[in-house]
């Protein structure tokens, strides 16, 4: 028998898979090594995530080596939500790593979070040794039965030969198409015995292939139906941050060309820029009122990478009752879900605006000009309510109103901004602090608006805003926070510290928790059952305590300052801002009613009818 | 589509061919019990060699708005290959196999022997007090069968589920 170097074996194991794909590397090191090395070559710059025995050997090998940056999170929920903040802040996929069992289990928040604002996240889980899965092993979770429904996908590696493509995959699964979580359950063994490592695969993935290019005939149907808009409005959502910068572009152009009102929800702020006249505000629950009016009245409407989701729709049966309907979605499934549509394109939005503006100029058809400047004129007529006015007593010691905090804090970002070039990330909690960020803080850029929109997670924020911090060291980092919220992370004070993180936290207190006392009052006679936020922490105190800074205003006339040394500030920051504890978020329309059955506010001049609000049926009563 | 949307409940048998890979039954399944969708049927089995693809047969019911988004939602799960709504597509032969077990004696024995002819079911096991019948056929023949032979010691059913296919040349 013929010896043959080894050299001969490798020369033609590539020539024959290199038609495949790339050449595999036949090098074994140890799982833990292969799996950091397949996240190097995904571009992984950093993990957040939390050690625990399962993991062991993924932390001994990020130990020995310096191209990753792993932080060190204090609660697993918040490695995903920081997670969540870098990925939603730069684009790229965020990347978690996790322990077994609890680990894993803790992480299942963020992971549902990340499902429902389609956030790319690769989660990667620790597993007791595949000989002991199913035996009810010391910190044994049936991880992937359990993230199933939490995530896009999720794989238990069971083979070491499997290791290096499954992280390949799940990078891939969770960018592409509308992105989302994926989880990698990974056994101890795994991680311990030696694998081979492969490079990233140069072949498209065997069945998940999502359409990323327009039907040029539903294009050519969408520019026919805009171009005969009498009444038209563009909805736009959180799927045209997702496609990226030059989405944003395309809809800009879009808009403009098109001189058509557009609107946004809450995840897509920042798509098109707040200030533009064109901009009609978030609709929605909270929306503005000239945004949800323009919605129900017009005749057509293009709704790019939003989902119909009920915070936007309202009562479905009676939501703009007379449009013809463009639907742009990358996911299929969201086609016709809630509400059906005339003209569906199945698209990344980048691609698929872009086509619509070349469709729009090659398209000899005139618009209805006339009748798009009287639309305009009746939407200016709705503008001139201006829903979201208020009134701030300016008088020293006067209380502070939640919407004046948010509209200061804004004003001052942006004389920081502007003399500092300094940029301004938002982040917030849930409740109506959130709302109010979302009216009051006007956004003229992408990627600059963290909020947790499809799950509502509370604590969310301060994680989101740490993830942030990591991505865009420079930047001013702000959570917009609720005093009940932030106490629901507000562990990750100590992470701040550790990596001089200068996030700022921004708490409206009005010591409730402030939507469920809003809804108590307007839903339930006013009987504040368990929403008061009884025995808070001095917030002073307790950023002195985590290594900040606390600061507190109490009055209208400390606000501006506290705002100022928060901006200046260089460690991490807790403002307290003592707020009316009475406001209630408007405009408001109640779960149940139609966009036209709006609530506007006190300045407006509405009242409660038999102790609950206008609009609000038996119906509406049930959905939350 | 206008609105209010077609309310009327259909039936429809979707094939779905997956990747044959763990958890995909699981994947499948949950999604219709997360989302709220009837199984009347489902059925699994590799259709490829080694390693290959698995056909799931699931046969379902709702209004058109549900049945689209059924055939969505299993189209966008990663390891799923394809989807088909064959009762949409065109026309398919649905059918399902039962093994039939009666226990009794006397005329009732005799009498679900002569049904069990005319329905073309086949004796599998016989005893001197039971028989097993084998059917395949639809549903529907399946149940008239089951529910004949209820009065003549019917004492249990197994039944496979629906395998289906499309007519013709078209192919999932």
């Amino acid at each position: 028998m013929t010896h043959r170097s080894a050299k001969f074996y490798l020369s033609r194991i590539m020539t024959q898979t290199e038609t495949l794909q790339a050449a595999p590397v036949t090098v074994l090191q140890s799982g833990a090594e292969v799996l950091l090395r397949a996240l190097k070559d995904q571009g992984v710059e950093v993990i957040f995530g939390y050690p625990g025995g399962a993991v062991l050997p993924i932390y001994d090998a990020i130990f020995q080596q310096n191209a990753i940056r792993h932080i060190l999170v204090r609660h697993e929920q918040a490695a995903v939500h920081a997670a969540e903040g870098y990925a939603r802040s730069t684009g790229r996929v965020g990347c978690v790593l996790v322990t077994s069992g609890p680990g894993a289990t803790n992480a299942v928040t963020g992971l549902v979070d990340a499902l429902m604002d389609s956030i790319p996240i690769v989660c990667l889980t620790g597993q007791v040794p595949t000989h002991l899965i199913g035996n009810d092993a010391f910190q044994e979770a049936d991880t992937t039965g359990i993230t199933r429904p939490a995530t896009k996908h999720n794989y238990l590696v069971k083979k070491s030969e499997d290791l290096a493509r499954v992280v390949h995959e799940a990078f891939y699964v969770a960018r592409s198409g509308r992105p989302g979580p994926v989880v990698i359950d990974l056994p101890k063994d795994i991680l311990i015995n030696k694998a081979p490592y492969s490079e990233k695969p140069e072949t498209p993935h065997r069945s998940y292939r999502p359409q990323t290019a327009p039907d040029a005939g539903q294009i050519a149907k969408a520019v026919a139906l805009l171009k005969g808009a009498r009444r038209p409005v563009i909805y736009t959502g959180g799927g045209v941050i997702n496609a990226g910068d030059r989405a944003t572009a395309a809809l800009i152009k879009l808009v403009r060309k098109t001189g058509f009102p557009t609107t946004s929800t809450l995840m897509g702020l920042g798509a098109y820029p707040s200030n533009d006249p064109l901009f009609l505000g978030m609709l929605g629950m909270h929306g503005t009122y000239e945004a949800n009016l323009a919605m129900h009245g017009c005749d057509v409407m293009l709704n790019v990478g939003a989902r119909f989701d009920d915070r936007v729709t309202g009562r479905l049966n009676a939501f703009s009752p007379d449009s013809r309907k463009i639907h742009i979605d990358i996911d299929p499934s969201s086609i016709n879900k809630n509400v059906p549509v005339e003209v569906p394109i199945i698209a990344d939005a980048t691609y698929a605006l872009e086509a619509l503006c070349d469709a729009w100029d090659a398209d000899d058809a005139k618009p209805h000009t006339a009748d798009l400047a009287s639309w305009w004129a009746e939407i200016e007529v709705w503008r001139a309510v201006k829903c979201l006015k208020f009134t701030q007593t300016t008088a020293k010691g006067g209380i502070i109103k939640p919407q004046h905090a948010i509209q200061r804090l804004y004003d001052i970002t942006r004389e920081n901004e502007a003399k500092t070039g300094q940029q301004t990330y938002i982040s917030t909690e849930v409740g109506q602090h959130q709302m109010w960020a979302a009216q009051y803080f006007r956004f003229d850029q992408p990627n600059r608006w963290m909020t947790s929109g499809g799950l509502g997670t509370m604590g969310y924020g301060l994680p989101a805003a740490m993830g942030v911090q990591i991505a865009h060291p420079e930047a001013l980092c702000i959570d917009i926070a609720g005093e009940a919220s932030i106490l629901m992370n507000i562990q990750e004070m100590a992470t701040l510290a550790q990596y001089r993180l200068p996030v700022k936290v921004f708490i409206l207190n009005n010591r409730y928790m402030g939507m469920v006392r809003q809804w108590q009052e307007l839903l339930h006679g006013s009987r504040y059952s368990e929403s008061y936020s009884e025995a808070l922490p001095d917030f002073v105190k307790l950023a002195d305590a985590f290594h900040g800074v606390g600061m507190r205003a109490t009055s209208v006339d400390e606000l501006d300052d506290v705002i100022r040394a928060m901006i200046a500030e260089p460690r991490a920051v807790i403002a307290e801002i003592c707020v009316d504890e009475t406001e209630n978020c408007y405009p408001m329309i109640p779960s149940g009613a139609a966009h036209n059955d709006m609530i506007l506010g006190p300045e407006h001049g509405t009242a409660l009818q038999n102790g609950r609000a206008a609009g609000l049926t038996d119906e509406g009563l049930v959905l939350v | 589509m206008a609105y209010p949307p077609d309310l009327t409940v259909r039936s429809a048998t979707i094939a779905v061919l997956v990747e044959n890979e763990a958890g995909v039954l699981a994947r499948v399944i949950g999604l219709f019990s997360g989302r709220g969708y009837n199984i009347d049927s489902l059925t699994v089995a590799p259709v490829e060699g080694d390693g290959g693809r698995s056909r799931i047969n699931i046969v379902t019911s709702g209004t058109p708005m549900v049945i689209e988004q059924i055939k969505s939602q299993l189209d966008r799960l990663v390891p799923v290959h394809r989807v088909s709504d064959l009762t949409q597509d065109g026309p398919h032969i649905a059918r399902e196999m039962a093994l039939v077990k009666v226990i009794g004696a006397g005329n009732h024995r005799a009498e679900a022997l002569r049904l069990a002819d005319a329905f073309r079911a086949r004796v599998v096991d016989a005893t001197t007090e039971s028989f097993v019948f084998e059917m395949t056929g639809q549903t529907e023949k399946i149940d008239a069968f089951v529910d004949l032979m209820r009065p003549l010691g019917l004492a249990e059913v197994s039944r496979t589920g629906v395998a289906a296919i499309a007519r013709g040349k078209r192919i999932i």
